[in-house]
This record gives C-alpha cells, sequence and structure tokens, in this order.
C-alpha cells in the first residue's frame, strides 16, 4: 500500500508525519533539529529517501542537513558527526553550509549591489537558504535559493554550493528590493519536459525563466500590475509570492502575487490575472491538484497590513477551471476567530488517488484533506510556527 | 588544556553533551582555540565565525572569568586561567528573538 510522508519546517524544529494510503492515522517524528529555524524540507524525486532540509538561526547562520534514509537520521553532507578535518583529504570540511556569492568577471558580473529599502544601493549579503529543490532526476543535484536574492547549486549531494550567477548578473540586479521578509529567492520551479528550463521567483524583485540550464536569465513579469511600482510596464520590483506548475503542463504557470492570483499559458512570457471572486486575492500559497491540472488552491489572507484570515474564518478556496470561479472549502477548518497565516511554502499535495492537499499555519497546525479539498482535518494542532509543508507519496 | 563552553544548540549540532576540552599549539588566543574547535567538530565552521571574514557572529559573545571578551582581537592572549584550564571560555547566545 501507497504510504505518505510529510515534512514539516517550523520556526523551532522540523517535523516528519507519515501515514499510509488511506491518511487517517498519522505517526509525528520530531522535533529534528529542536530550537533551529527548518525553513524548508524537501525529498528527492529520484530517490525518496534522499532529503534535503535548510536549518538556519540568527545567531549561528545556515546548515544544510541531508538525510539518505527518509528522515530517521542526518547529516551536514561531507562533514558526518565527529569526523575530523584533515586539509590532506581535499577541501575543508564545512563547505556545506557556505555559499559565496560568485562575482567573479569570468562567470558573470561583479555584481555587488540591489537596492535598498531607502532607495540607495546595498551590498548582497548571504543570510539563509529559503527553499531547497532536489533535481527531478539526479539525487545529488539539488538547488537552494537564498537570501539576499539568489541561486545555488550543488552537485555533489550539498556537499558544495556554486552560484548561477547569470540570474543575478543579466542586468535588473540593481533595481532588485527586498520585500518585508527580506529580499529572499523562494521558489525554484523544475520543468519535467525540459531540463534546460526553470522558473524562479524573488520577493520583490519578480519571476525569472532560464533556458539554457541557468547560465541565463530573463524576467517574466508581463502583465504583473502592482501599485506600489510607479511605472505599470516595470520589468522587475514586482512581489511574487509563489509559483505553482502541473507537471504534464509545463507551460502552464499559476501564480500567487502579493496581491492577486496570475495565470500564464506561455511559461511566463504574459499573466492574466485570474483572481476572479476570491474575498481578497492576498496570500502567499498556491498549487495544483495532482491529476487535474486545471484544480488550483489557494488560502486568501485578508491584507498585507493584517496577515489572517478574513472574518477569522479560515478557507481554503479552490478553482477547477484553472481560476477566475471559486468555491470555497471550510469543512473541518475553523471558521471562527482563526487569526493564523499560511506562509508561501506551506502548501503541497499529493499523488494518491484521490489527491490530499496539506497546508499547515503559523498557528501549528497541519491541516489535510484526502479528498481534493472537501474536507479537512488537523494532522497536528500545536507545532511551533509552520514555515514549510512537502510531500512525498511513497510506494 | 582548553575548555570551551558551547551554546546548546552548538552542542546539539556538534553532538557533545558537556565542555569541550581542546589542546592548544602554541598561545591561546581566540583564533587558535576557535581553529582548534573547529577542526575537531567541522560542522561548526561558520556557526561561530563567518565562513569568509571570519568575524565573530553579531549575537555572539565571547565570556571568561566573568569579563566580556567579545571585542578583543582575534590574536590577543586568553585570560592565563583559561589557557591553563581553570576556567573555561564561555560562547553565549544573545539573549534575543523568541
Amino acid at each position: 500500500m501507497s504510504k505518505v510522508r510529510v515534512l514539516v519546517g517550523t520556526r523551532k524544529g522540523a517535523f516528519v508525519l507519515t501515514s499510509d494510503g488511506k491518511r487517517e492515522k498519522w505517526e509525528v517524528s520530531g522535533p529534528h533539529f529542536a530550537g533551529w529555524e527548518m525553513y524548508h524540507l524537501k525529498g528527492s524525486p529520484a530517490d525518496p529517501n534522499r532529503l534535503y532540509a535548510s536549518q538556519t538561526s540568527g545567531w549561528f547562520g545556515q546548515i544544510i542537513q541531508r538525510s539518505d534514509d527518509g528522515g530517521k537520521t542526518w547529516v551536514q553532507p561531507g562533514t558526518p558527526p565527529g569526523e575530523a578535518t584533515t586539509p590532506a583529504a581535499g577541501p575543508p570540511k564545512g563547505d556545506s553550509n557556505k555559499f559565496v556569492y560568485d562575482t567573479s568577471t569570468e562567470t558573470g558580473k561583479p555584481l555587488t549591489t540591489h537596492q535598498w529599502y531607502d532607495g540607495t544601493q546595498h551590498p548582497w549579503e548571504f543570510k539563509r537558504v529559503w527553499h531547497l529543490e532536489p533535481s527531478l532526476s539526479d539525487p545529488d543535484t539539488v538547488y537552494a535559493g537564498v537570501e539576499d536574492a539568489a541561486l545555488f547549486r550543488s552537485k555533489d549531494g550539498g556537499k558544495s554550493w556554486h552560484e548561477l550567477s547569470g540570474l543575478r548578473g543579466h542586468g535588473t540586479g540593481p533595481k532588485w528590493q527586498p520585500g518585508a521578509g527580506g529580499m529572499c529567492l523562494h521558489t525554484i520551479v523544475l520543468d519535467p519536459s525540459n531540463p534546460q528550463r526553470m522558473f524562479i521567483a524573488i520577493s520583490a524583485a519578480g519571476a525569472f525563466r532560464t533556458d539554457d540550464g541557468g547560465k541565463t536569465w530573463r524576467p517574466i513579469n508581463r502583465g504583473l500590475k502592482s501599485q506600489y511600482i510607479p511605472d505599470p510596464e516595470a520589468e522587475v520590483g514586482h512581489c511574487v509570492h509563489r509559483i505553482a506548475m502541473h507537471r504534464s503542463r509545463p507551460g502552464v504557470l499559476f501564480m500567487q502575487k502579493h496581491w492577486d492570483v496570475m495565470r500564464s499559458d506561455n511559461a511566463g512570457d504574459s499573466w492574466q490575472e485570474v483572481s476572479g471572486n476570491l474575498p481578497t486575492d492576498f496570500g502567499f500559497v498556491i498549487d495544483v491538484h495532482a491529476h487535474e491540472p486545471e484544480t488550483i488552491y489557494v488560502v486568501p489572507i485578508k491584507s498585507d497590513s493584517e496577515h489572517f484570515p478574513p472574518d477569522g474564518k479560515l478557507r481554503v478556496y479552490r478553482s477547477r477551471k484553472g481560476g477566475n470561479e471559486w468555491e470555497e472549502l471550510t469543512k473541518g477548518l475553523p471558521q471562527r476567530d482563526c487569526y493564523v497565516n499560511v506562509l508561501r511554502d506551506a502548501m503541497a499535495v499529493d499523488s494518491l488517488d484521490k489527491c490530499g492537499v496539506y497546508f499547515g499555519t503559523t498557528g501549528g497546525q497541519v491541516y489535510a484533506s484526502t479528498d481534493a479539498g472537501d474536507n479537512w482535518a488537523p494532522v497536528v494542532r500545536d507545532l511551533p510556527a509552520v514555515l514549510s509543508v512537502e510531500v512525498q507519496t511513497l510506494p | 588544556m582548553i575548555r570551551v563552553i558551547l551554546p546548546p544548540h552548538l552542542r546539539g549540532l556538534a553532538h557533545v553533551s558537556g565542555e569541550v576540552e581542546l589542546d592548544i599549539k602554541g598561545p591561546a588566543t581566540q583564533r587558535s582555540v576557535l581553529d582548534a574547535l573547529e577542526a575537531r567538530y567541522p560542522m561548526l565552521q561558520g556557526t561561530i565565525r563567518d565562513h569568509i571574514t571570519q568575524q565573530r557572529r553579531p549575537f555572539l559573545r565571547f565570556f571568561a572569568c566573568e569579563e566580556d571578551l567579545s571585542h578583543e582581537l582575534p590574536d590577543a592572549l586568553l585570560p592565563d586561567a583559561v589557557a591553563s584550564g581553570a576556567e573555561p571560555l564561555l560562547i553565549l547566545g544573545a539573549i534575543a528573538g523568541g
């Protein structure tokens, strides 16, 4: 029978939730890395027991963790516990946590500043890894989206990281600026039909696409309207919160922007708003049903100044038509006095039939629906604030 | 022999439960102690000092013998009591956050 493994990152540790295909009874493992902020955990599609995790702290910096047994045990890649460093053995250990911006003239451009809150230029400074995206085909290859915004890649299982500097170097970098959460590269979407193509999103710069495996990039923000940007045709500066794709139609993208839910049918060349009848089109998460590429989910949040559901009612909205027409999903979700948030990496789907949908809240609940959103129940209720939710469907 | 007390998060990361004892070649300084610490526990590289600049991370402090040594130069000698192992070098996380 199939199994489901839910990887939950929280403000104070990571949790692994497992169940069989019925998804009725859950085992909770954790906290792993207790006391640390776990921004994101994700498994390799090519080897489901290979997991990567971003462990971070304002005090102690960035740690990359890897598991090769589905989350039972973890190591820092290249640095197993107790192993001594000897220079003769090769590169220094601890490199798995080292993210160094590429400013060389050979591989990119010596681009070292972006726009600061006051409009002046500010140097790029590494702070943390927001998102880890394992390759679809190679368990040892994984991408990292970081703050300050840049894209890194490891091809050795997380032991060492190298920036894909063409993204920062393509020309608009000096116009990128941080949002309230920092200037983060938080979304990485790989095209399953074309290994050379991927999409990323940055707050607050916008969405970008590469068609040559990350060497060169171009902004894909035509059609986005952001009221805080004076130029309605601005190429960058947009606060994209999340992008989702169905693997059967990699040219169709769905976006939750700061405000507005958007859709592109040409791999991001242009976007149309599909907010339709949503009660508010502010939000963070967006995801696609595993088997129905036109069925999408969002969790509307009241506004950018009030990060909680409208009217104290936690509602998922589902569109079966790729946007514009939305139905509220409330069964099993709190419909009074609920003032949690659902952060951008905190929704995922499984690939069972019926499709399971999962999301976590800043109140520490992880909710699951085993019928594509019709009914919901909490898997856990009292975790630390949830930062990320990923789901693996296992044989 | 130098004794070092790590903050709880780093004890967990290094898989140690109590004080760490280190043998230092040459003078006992912040730099020589941290070099020896990171050699023994490479998973701590970057957690106390920045990977690139080797500067103390902003929310960490160094104390010994009831003195704040955080702003001492990296190659300044540590107190004799620390060098002899009579007193530990404390690495503390600032009290901040939730």
